[in-house]
């Protein structure tokens, strides 16, 4: 009997590593292709292995050259870890005081902030820009990094493991007189710690692939995130497609390390929270 | 201490009480809304403000360069036009089409977390590796199929050629091809998203719910049938209406691969907003837009609250 199971997951696995090489091949020939040679990127049969190897020239060219993606990566960099520390505390904050204190206008309160999770971001991009505009917060970093600090499901998720603490915690702390900024910085906090580090992770992903939000509130080159970077890069160097590829693994890259080093939490978050946001 | 509390009448007493009961009431408040009030700030400035001026922009005919003055209102003239408006149609209409890249990557999903479940092995390299295109750049993707679909000297079609195909589809060049391109692009994308999610799902179904049926002689596809849709109908459900919902909010893919071309054959309402408000400035059409977005989403919200009752085994 086990031995014909082992024959069965055998064969299954087999097909699907078959059936998984249509999910990888786009990111082989990606990178493949931006070891190469511009004359041999489209030669077929496909040449996996280059033979003629041209990787330090083009990736050289993309981060050391006129395009100046060292730039773009540290623009990305600073959105991305900022938004994702100010996030994680306005988050953290809101969920502690919509699960543990007890007041008669956060269940309202939180209905409504729950309530705007189903607006469409790009049903309020219009009014965002115009205020933006008149307020001075456009074309700047720190106004991107505002964008993307409120985040309606990292209170949700953040909210649902504060209530999984024990009411006991606080309640005893409160007898020995700490007062809620300590009861949550010194023990909540620290506890809810494995969900923030879920969440942050998740949102540095989402930050770092945003597009839609550095195309409409950055204009001033210098200040262009990655996507836009490569976006921008692409539709000017239509014809160089192995420095495009070098500039497209570039993207990819961090976010491949990131979700190797927190695959754990990465799909647990998925799997838990649910809602891309 | 206690001459004090004892020359004190009861009454006294009980409003001393109630006093301090009230006021930590009070302090109690307080801090709440300290802690969320960042929180509520940030939603009532960027969104709860922004959404009342769509519907009120809406109404209106105005360009970002005009200032004030050169608000004009104009009732429903918006919404009248929208409708007229043949580019518009074509755009809802590719949106209703692009609905059916959710149940298409829902089914495949469901396989695939069914099969790195319990029947293989190497299952972290399989999470990993229908996860990739869920965690990449969609712009950094789009621009590789964008290479990928090349007409003539892209791999896709070089490989169709090379096995006798003569005349292979020209992909995202082509009008008749472009939409179902995009996606295939985003049926790929989603997949690994959906199967992370189902395969939670799986994990939770309780396993003496199959021992049972084991023992009752019921076969594979009667247990898959009559045990694991069930159990998964909840996430399935969760699953189709925020696929939906996110079907409607398309626009990276869009805008660099296509940007709603080859002759608005994958135009779709995001794109359609974005190309009004910012390319062609028509501050008022494109909120009008906004808030028939707005609408469908709505509507999907709610159609989710009324038909869960009929459709989830919880």
């Amino acid at each position: 009997m086990k031995e014909k199971l082992n024959v069965w997951k055998l064969t299954n696995t087999v097909v699907m590593l078959a059936v998984s090489i249509l999910f990888l091949l786009p990111f082989i020939w990606m990178l493949s292709a931006s070891f190469k040679l511009e004359t041999d990127v489209f030669k077929y049969p496909i040449q996996w292995i280059p033979e003629r190897w041209n990787a330090v020239e083009n990736y050289k060219e993309i981060w050391a050259g006129q395009y100046a993606f060292y730039l773009y990566y540290w623009n990305s960099i600073k959105v991305a870890v900022l938004t994702t520390l100010i996030s994680c505390t306005v988050s953290a904050l809101a969920a502690y005081g919509f699960s543990k204190i007890d007041f008669p206008a956060g269940k309202w309160l939180f209905l409504i902030v729950l309530a705007t999770y189903m607006v469409p971001s790009q049903a309020i991009l219009i009014p965002q820009f115009i205020l933006y505009r008149n307020i001075g917060l456009f074309d700047s970093h720190f106004g991107l990094i505002l964008l993307g600090c409120f985040s309606v499901l990292g209170t949700f998720m953040l909210r649902q493991f504060f209530m999984g603490l024990h009411n006991d915690y606080i309640e005893s702390a409160k007898i020995d007189g700490a007062g809620h900024w300590r009861i949550f910085w010194q023990i909540a906090f620290p506890l809810v710690r494995p969900a923030i580090a879920t969440y942050a992770i998740l949102r540095f992903i989402w930050t770092w692939n945003d597009y839609q939000n550095p195309l409409i509130f950055i204009r001033t080159d210098k200040l262009y995130t990655i996507p836009q970077a490569v976006d921008k890069f692409a539709s000017m160097n239509g014809e160089f497609y192995s420095l495009i590829m070098a500039a497209a693994v570039s993207a990819i890259f961090p976010l491949l390390i990131t979700f190797i080093i927190g695959q754990k939490s990465v799909i647990e978050g998925i799997a838990v929270g649910g809602v891309k946001g | 201490m206690n001459t004090t509390s004892s020359n004190m009448t009861l009454v006294e007493k009980k409003a001393r009480h109630t006093q301090s009961k009230s006021a930590l009431r009070r302090k109690e408040s307080l801090a709440g809304l300290l802690f969320v009030a960042p929180m509520l700030i940030g939603v009532t400035v960027l969104t709860l403000l922004p959404i009342l001026a769509t519907f009120v922009l809406s109404f209106a005919d105005w360009n970002f360069v005009a200032g004030m003055q050169g608000l004009k209102w104009t009732g429903v003239e918006n919404f009248e036009k929208l409708f007229a408006d043949e580019s518009f149609r074509i755009s809802l209409k590719n949106n209703f089409i692009f609905i059916f890249t959710v149940p298409i990557y829902m089914i495949v999903s469901l396989a695939l977390a069914i099969m790195i479940n319990k029947h293989v092995y190497l299952k972290s390299f399989f999470k990993v590796a229908y996860f990739m295109p869920y965690i990449s750049s969609v712009v950094a993707i789009a621009i590789v199929w964008q290479v990928l679909f090349h007409p003539s000297a892209g791999p896709v079609n070089q490989f169709l050629m090379s096995i006798g195909i003569d005349n292979p589809p020209k992909w995202i060049a082509d009008p008749a091809y472009a939409l179902p391109s995009v996606m295939m692009i985003s049926v790929w994308i989603s997949i690994g998203y959906n199967m992370i999610v189902y395969m939670a799902a799986l994990q939770s179904i309780p396993k003496d719910l199959y021992e049972a049926a084991d023992i009752d002689g019921a076969n594979g596809w009667t247990q898959f049938r009559k045990i694991t849709v069930p159990m998964l109908s909840p996430t399935s459900f969760f699953l189709l209406v925020t696929g939906i919902i996110s079907s409607f909010k398309v626009f990276d893919l869009i805008a660099v691969l296509t940007k709603g071309g080859p002759m608005q054959s994958t135009s779709m309402l995001v794109w359609y907003l974005y190309d009004q408000a910012f390319i062609n400035l028509r501050v008022g059409y494109a909120s009008s837009i906004a808030v028939v977005l707005f609408f469908c989403v709505l509507l999907i919200t709610v159609l989710q609250w009324f038909g869960q009752k009929k459709w989830v085994n919880y």
